[in-house]
């Protein structure tokens, strides 16, 4: 998902802790308590979550880009304000998650230099171009509905600070599926050309939209560990399966085609869809998918220009923290 | 010269006239008065609030959860403490 480049293992430095800490924060863990920021915990535990907390912020800021795309071209205002609140929302949501990783003891401005350095990974799924309006829409129907997906089980992750971020993560982004649905159904009501710009944009989404949800289960290599510590609480696979059956008769309400003409229904009602190319995912998470220099380039621009900002709010704080009697007085 | 990092806020929320605030989450701020804005905007974009505290983190003092035992041992054995542990007879009634 958002954290989908965590499929490599960490490496087991528990044989040099305190092997009874250590049974006791599984004992925690398997008695389904929370772990709070100042507890105890196995040094992988807070390696792999700072992973993952980070890679799930990152991928929030720069989820902002191929919706902000848009926002100047809004078809009309009413959609603009909505595209508007939307990607603020991810903006919050990043900041929720960064705030979430930083208790784990690494700053925010290190985890956001890691990104900037191209060391830390953020979702292949933004790494794809939004080329017309009904790719907003798409995105917030598939991309926010898969994230939905994989979001409410974090809810009930171990580690306290990103179950709560998650919890209100989830809250808002159902307006944003709903949004992007509405979109979806207004061009397919509308004229042939916007109902074949909805098929079109299915099209593009559609298998980017599967391989969000990472690696087959048999190849994943992070999922162990991950699920003893009651952070990962379903596979890949269940959730991609999940998704698929939710999804496909959302698409048939529109009257759209789900571009896989090998999907069939099973008895038990599941949609089984066709293989995924893999090879396509690992491409994009290389970092050579359509937009990953772009994304780069914006994010590393955005943080520069930046820079004076963050350098005039610090110089003022200065400056007021060696007057404290004028301050007083005011 | 190197921008210092920005100083970590705690952040909270009184949801409605009568309730206590309530810890949200945090943020970064380089001053009170930005944190407060930043807090309005990261926090309350649906109505989640009618008042606002922001805290510099550095400034709260925290038990220590590795202690807890030792902490809160006193409230645990004082079971005289709680209405349950008197007796009243039935004819009583509800007291």
């Amino acid at each position: 998902m958002y954290t989908q480049a965590l499929n490599t293992a960490e490496t087991d430095d528990r044989g040099l802790e305190d092997a009874g800490k250590a049974a006791q924060f599984q004992a925690r863990i398997d008695a389904e308590e929370r772990i709070e920021p100042n507890d105890w915990m196995l040094a992988a535990y807070r390696k792999t979550l700072t992973r993952q907390i980070s890679q799930h912020a990152h991928s929030e800021i720069v989820g902002m880009l191929p919706e902000g795309n848009w926002i100047t071209r809004a078809p009309t205002l009413r959609r603009k304000a909505a595209l508007l609140a939307k990607v603020q929302d991810e903006c919050g949501h990043g900041l929720y998650l960064y705030a979430a990783a930083e208790t784990l003891g690494t700053s925010r401005e290190e985890l956001i230099d890691a990104m900037l350095a191209g060391k830390a990974k953020y979702s292949s799924i933004f790494n794809y171009p939004t080329l017309t309006w009904a790719d907003i829409g798409t995105i917030g129907w598939l991309v926010d509905g898969a994230a939905i997906m994989n979001q409410i089980p974090l809810c009930r992750c171990s580690y306290g600070p990103y179950a709560r971020a998650m919890i209100r993560v989830c809250k808002e982004e159902s307006f944003h599926q709903r949004q992007g649905y509405e979109i979806m159904v207004t061009l397919c009501r509308g004229s042939d050309e916007q109902k074949a710009m909805a098929q079109d944009a299915l099209n593009r989404w559609w298998w980017p939209v599967l391989m969000m949800f990472g690696p087959p289960d048999a190849t994943s290599q992070h999922s162990d560990t991950s699920t003893k510590w009651k952070i990962k609480r379903f596979s890949n696979d269940e959730l991609r399966q999940k998704f698929v059956d939710a999804t496909v008769p959302q698409a048939h309400y529109l009257g759209l085609t789900i571009p896989d003409p090998g999907m069939t229904q099973d008895a038990e009602g599941h949609w089984r869809y066709s293989e995924i190319d893999w090879a396509e995912f690992k491409h994009v998470l290389a970092g050579n998918g359509p937009c990953n220099r772009d994304r780069m380039a914006a994010r590393r621009k955005a943080h520069e220009e930046g820079a004076w900002v963050r350098e005039a709010a610090a110089a003022y704080a200065a400056k007021r923290a060696r007057r404290p009697t004028a301050q007083a007085a005011e | 010269m190197a921008t210092p990092n920005t100083p970590l806020w705690e952040v909270f929320i009184r949801s409605r006239n009568g309730l206590a605030h309530k810890h949200v989450g945090s943020l970064h701020a380089s001053d009170a008065t930005m944190a407060l804005q930043a807090a309005r905007d990261i926090y309350t974009r649906r109505g989640e609030g009618l008042s606002i505290w922001v805290v510099p983190s550095s400034a709260i003092t925290a038990s220590d959860p590795a202690e807890k035992g030792m902490m809160f041992e006193p409230a645990e054995s004082k079971i005289y403490r709680h209405p349950t542990f008197y007796e009243v007879p039935e004819d009583v009634g509800h007291m």
